[in-house]
């Protein structure tokens, strides 16, 4: 753009009102903890989340995957810091690296299917007519099909595993993203400097990467990073329910389905603690991607 | 009114028949077939003149685009045919599972609206208070914790409860039996799972009402409310509360229609035999008529419920007109 000249107004000096935006990152940061202390809330959750799954190794002392038939259903001790399941596994450890397979498939299925979703709803936007009548009636389906069914029979079909259930998940986010991309494309498409940079004689692709893009990434980050939550709890629903993630890989909705429910009453501890590993994480991103939404865009709604 | 109304029941014939197309495809992708299934529970080899027989009698070895057909027309003349799996009329066995299904959904929206709308105005009304914050809390908690694991954790404080007070553990009841033949076993039964998909979908609509909530009160009708020295109380409940429902009536409408079809989990847990529960086990069973006619059965209470939910819209606010 920088072909295009503009008069310089005498009042618009630079130097005037860019001192006082030049904050350090630090300070952002700490304005950000203050105005949002349950989006503070929310990212501890999530930066402690990503230490876990990162440094794994590191704090458990026991195989995630090995049975002790010695110490089954242990109670929480010095031992067992949350204590043992069935096959006597330790749950912390299993917790922890149970981060790892939630963390995966939280952000490799919000990534995927959050820029798909991205892509489709500029370019439905952009190119509108009959692409966008078209797009637009595919992503209603997809949108009316629950959520579950649609993969559960991604499931059926593939296969159960991480693999096959990080694509039975995207695959719904896509729409999801798709719509709201969208609804901020068309208003992105409306600006005058569209306007111009097709006068530019810039191609679809450079107007769309360069111009559109960056103009609807706020709505796009926010969508993701509600989707990392969801796909977190979809994963352990599907896993509960037998069509996910598979033993012995410790995944938290998995751990559920075990013993859980037969155990609940003589082990509680069995039924409670992958439970609060699940909710506090997807409690981490929503909190974190609510206060994201309301500091980069507080008038959007999803 | 009456053209908007044929005119939206036209506009979903593309989604339904989309849906259908959708469901059809995903269901014949499946590595697999109900006869083959069929026959390997039954051990050993399978012959091929067998197999070809139950083929023959499913009628899937028909072409696919026949296949479609037929499931076309019976979508026209809502006969879905016989279950592949347990060979009864699907009428009948989505019937049985409809009643269960449909109360469960109407007590969790109940649920959702007896939490949502109170908590989600006192909140907005004392908006950064630590009141909005335990709110939100509340509620964010609610999208959080797994369905399934809320049911858990209720079936585990029912039975520590029980056992606290009458020394035998106390489960509630396993079979159904309708509303109206024995309410006290039904809703001892169906209270559990309501209750916690309730609290889930109250989290939704609690967050929804809040916003809304926030941004009548700083319109300038409640402002002149106010200036007149109308009492509080009458301000949110008359002034601002009335005019927040509107998304609120969306969301929970939309959250309805898909409780309909998404308490797979939450009958899981309770062992409830729902429309969920067939659902699964017609994906798994390969049972192609009934898979087909649940989709199409959830699709079409969405695209009604979305219908519905504009009509309401327009009764609510009477600046809406359809035209």
């Amino acid at each position: 753009m920088a072909t295009m000249t503009r008069p310089a107004s005498p009042a618009a000096a630079p130097g005037a009102d860019q001192a006082p935006r030049r904050r350090s990152r630090l300070a952002t940061f700490w304005r950000f903890c203050r105005q949002n202390p349950l989006g503070a809330v929310g990212g501890f959750v999530v930066i402690v989340m990503i230490l876990m799954a990162a440094l794994a190794d590191a704090v458990t002392f026991y195989d995630p995957t090995r049975n002790n038939f010695g110490a089954m259903l242990e109670p929480p001790g010095a031992d067992y810091w949350l204590g043992t399941d069935q096959y006597g596994r330790d749950l912390y450890s299993r917790i922890v690296y149970g981060a790892r397979t939630a963390l995966m498939v939280g952000f490799v299925s919000a990534f995927v299917g959050g820029t798909l979703g991205l892509i489709l709803g500029v370019a439905s936007a952009h190119f509108g007519g009959r692409l966008d009548l078209a797009l637009t009636g595919v992503m209603d389906v997809l949108m009316a099909f629950p959520l579950i069914i649609l993969a559960l029979a991604m499931v059926s079909i593939f296969g159960t595993g991480t693999f096959n259930v990080i694509m039975a998940i995207t695959i719904p986010f896509i729409p999801r993203c798709a719509r709201v991309v969208r609804s901020s494309a068309l208003a992105v498409r409306e600006m005058p400097f569209i306007d111009a940079a097709r006068a530019c004689g810039f191609g679809h692709v450079r107007i769309i990467l360069r111009h559109m893009v960056p103009n609807v990434f706020a709505p796009y980050l926010v969508v993701m990073t509600a989707a990392v939550g969801q796909a977190i709890l979809l994963e352990s629903s599907l896993s509960f329910l037998g069509l996910g993630v598979q033993e012995p890989v410790p995944a938290w909705g998995l751990m559920l389905r075990g013993g859980a429910v037969e155990y609940a009453e003589s082990a509680p501890w069995v039924a409670i603690y992958p439970g609060i590993a699940i909710s506090l994480a997807v409690f981490g991103f929503n909190l974190f991607g609510d206060a994201l939404r309301d500091w980069l865009d507080p008038k959007m709604k999803i | 009114m009456l053209l908007y109304v044929v005119k939206r029941f036209l506009l979903m014939i593309p989604t339904l028949f989309g849906a259908a197309v959708l469901v059809f495809l995903l269901m014949r992708a499946i590595p697999g077939d109900a006869c083959m299934l069929r026959m390997a529970t039954g051990g050993g080899s399978i012959d091929p003149q067998v197999l070809q027989g139950c083929r023959a009698e499913l009628g899937t070895d028909q072409p696919m685009i026949v296949q479609f057909l037929i499931f076309l027309k019976g979508l026209v003349t809502l006969d879905f045919g016989k279950s592949m799996w347990s060979g009864r009329p699907i009428m009948q066995e989505v019937g049985l599972r409809f009643e269960l299904s449909l109360q469960v959904a109407i007590m969790a929206t109940l649920t959702a609206i007896a939490l949502a709308i109170p908590l989600g105005t006192i909140s907005a009304v004392r908006q950064n208070t630590w009141i909005d914050y335990v709110v939100r809390a509340f509620s964010i908690a609610g999208v959080a914790m797994p369905s399934f694991w809320l049911g858990i954790l209720i079936i585990l404080g029912i039975l520590i409860a029980s056992k606290a007070i009458w020394g035998t553990p106390w489960m509630p009841p396993i079979t159904y039996v309708p509303l109206w033949v024995d309410p006290m076993t039904n809703l001892s039964m169906l209270i559990w799972p309501a209750l916690a998909t309730g609290y889930r979908y109250s989290a939704v609509a609690t967050r929804m009402t809040r916003s809304a909530m926030l941004e009548v009160l700083r319109e300038d009708y409640v402002r002149t409310a106010r200036a007149k020295g109308l009492f509080q109380k009458l301000i949110v409940r008359r002034h601002a509360l009335r005019n927040a429902l509107l998304p609120v009536v969306t969301v929970i409408g939309i959250e309805f229609a898909f409780l309909m079809g998404g308490l797979v989990v939450t009958e899981q847990v309770f062992n409830l035999n729902g429309l969920g529960k067939l659902f699964v086990e017609s994906v798994q069973n390969h049972d192609y008529n009934m898979t087909q006619a649940l989709v199409m059965l959830v699709v079409g209470i969405f695209a009604i419920t979305n219908l519905f939910i504009d009509i309401l819209y327009g009764w609510l606010d009477p600046r809406i007109r359809y035209t």
